[in-house]
């Protein structure tokens, strides 16, 4: 995945700590996802992988740091959205990716459902944390 | 903080109870103007003289520590007295100040000679911590109030209606998270027995984000509903949350899920006159 933090507009951040800022988050990427004019479907999708990244961000990584913004790549508009914490970490990308799969009591959707869920996917993850970043492209 | 000697208290308990009507309805007065006849000046002259005598019993049972032993029948009337005006909607200040106007009361008259204005102080200390007392019981009365409201709100905003004979709606309307789950299952189970009914119809129409959260508390609202023997039915799920739904890879399993409310309804009605039908035949 390209490294889309150094292009486009400067980001919009918010710090997610609670429930409440999961909302927020999701009301941040919505608001994006309108004035970049991406259609229903693709708002609706990009605001709920968000979703799920931000709960995961939250409930999993003890909260972190959303950053949100309009990408450029070859003539068409996108919206980026990069969540960032200094969680435990995943020890196994692969099985926290697998449909169904979860440390706790979820369905164990968020993260692979996300995935499905926009145009591109990065995920990092270590001891001092994980980063996941996506794209949703408009037409 | 320095310890209050006997003669210290001594001179405040003389003074205040040699003076006690004039101060006391000086404070009245002084309260009074400030609140500006929010509150009728016998419901004060009786609230302040009762606070005035619990303040002397303390000073004369030996402390000038508000937050000692002596001073729990004041603690106690303060915390009463703050609780009444956050609830009547007056401002942590003017609370606060209830307690500081006796100091403007008691000023004049103490600080005639340095003995008088050694007391003044230690009088003066005491009221300034009984008023941050009364700043902290108005904050706590303030903050329930909000979070009852918070909870009506709540309430009001999970509506469980009886549709028609038999069928119960739930029309969901913003984000569905674990406490307003709560309350919609206690609502639908209720409204369930209440109305005799055995069909429920949950709308979505007004969530806009339908995640792995929201969907693991509609199937357990589901549940819920089943294990009292309703049928129960999810309407209101608009196409875009219909491919969004598919693509997390969410299925709601044998849970019947139907585009518009007046279809999920249409249907609902059929079978409940079918099941009065199958009644009726089983009895013949
Ligand atoms: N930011 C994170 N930090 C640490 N672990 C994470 C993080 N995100 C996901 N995980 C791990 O990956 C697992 C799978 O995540 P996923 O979102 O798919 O499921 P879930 O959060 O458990 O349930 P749900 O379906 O409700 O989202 C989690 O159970 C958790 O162990
Ligand atoms: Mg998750």
């Amino acid at each position: 995945m390209r490294d889309y933090a150094a292009t486009g507009a400067p980001p919009e951040s918010l710090s997610v700590g609670n429930s409440s800022d999961v909302v927020m988050a999701r009301q941040l990427v919505r608001t994006l996802a309108q004035r970049t004019g991406l259609s229903l479907v693709h708002q609706t999708k990009l605001v709920t992988a968000a979703s799920e990244l931000g709960r995961n961000m939250l409930i999993h990584g003890g909260g972190g740091i959303v950053r949100a913004a309009t990408v450029d790549d070859a003539g068409r508009t996108g919206v980026y959205v990069e969540f960032e914490d200094r969680g435990p970490g995943i020890a196994d990308i692969e099985l926290a990716l697998t449909d169904g799969w979860t440390s706790g009591d979820g369905m164990g959707l968020g993260l692979s459902g996300a995935r499905r869920l926009v145009d591109e996917f990065g995920i990092e993850s270590g001891p001092d944390g994980t980063t996941v970043r996506i794209v949703k492209w408009g037409r | 903080m320095p310890v209050a000697t006997d003669s210290n208290t001594q001179r405040l308990v003389e003074t205040l109870t040699a003076r006690r009507d004039v101060f006391v309805g000086q404070w009245a007065d002084t309260v009074g103007e400030a609140l500006q006849g929010r509150l009728s000046a016998a419901e004060l002259g009786r609230e302040l003289g009762e606070l005035y005598e619990a303040v002397l019993q303390g000073l004369a049972s030996g402390g000038l520590s508000g937050r000692g032993e002596a001073f729990g029948e004041v603690r106690s009337l303060l915390i009463e007295l703050s609780r009444n005006r956050a609830r009547q909607g007056f401002t942590p200040t003017e609370t606060a100040r209830s307690v500081f106007a006796l100091k403007e009361v008691l000023e004049p008259s103490l600080t005639g000679d340095a003995e008088g204005a050694r007391v003044y102080l230690q009088l003066a200390r005491l009221l300034d911590d009984l008023g941050l007392l009364t700043a902290e019981a108005y904050v706590r009365t303030r903050e329930e109030i909000i979070s009852s409201q918070a909870e009506q709100l709540l309430e009001l905003s999970t509506p469980v209606v009886k549709l028609w004979d038999g069928v119960v709606g739930v029309p969901l309307v913003g984000t569905l998270d674990s406490a307003r789950t709560q309350v919609v299952m206690e609502k639908l189970l209720q409204t369930l027995v209440d109305s005799d009914s055995t069909h429920a119809i949950i709308d979505i129409t007004g969530v806009p984000t339908v995640d792995t959260q929201v969907a693991q508390h509609l199937l357990k609202t589901v549940l819920a509903a089943r294990m009292m023997g309703a049928q129960c039915t999810i309407s209101g799920i608009r196409p875009q949350i219909a491919q969004t739904i598919v693509a997390l890879g969410i299925e709601f399993g044998d849970v019947p899920t139907i585009a518009s409310l007046s279809d999920a309804l249409r249907q609902a009605v059929k079978e409940v006159a079918q099941e009065a039908d199958d009644d009726v035949r089983g009895l013949l």
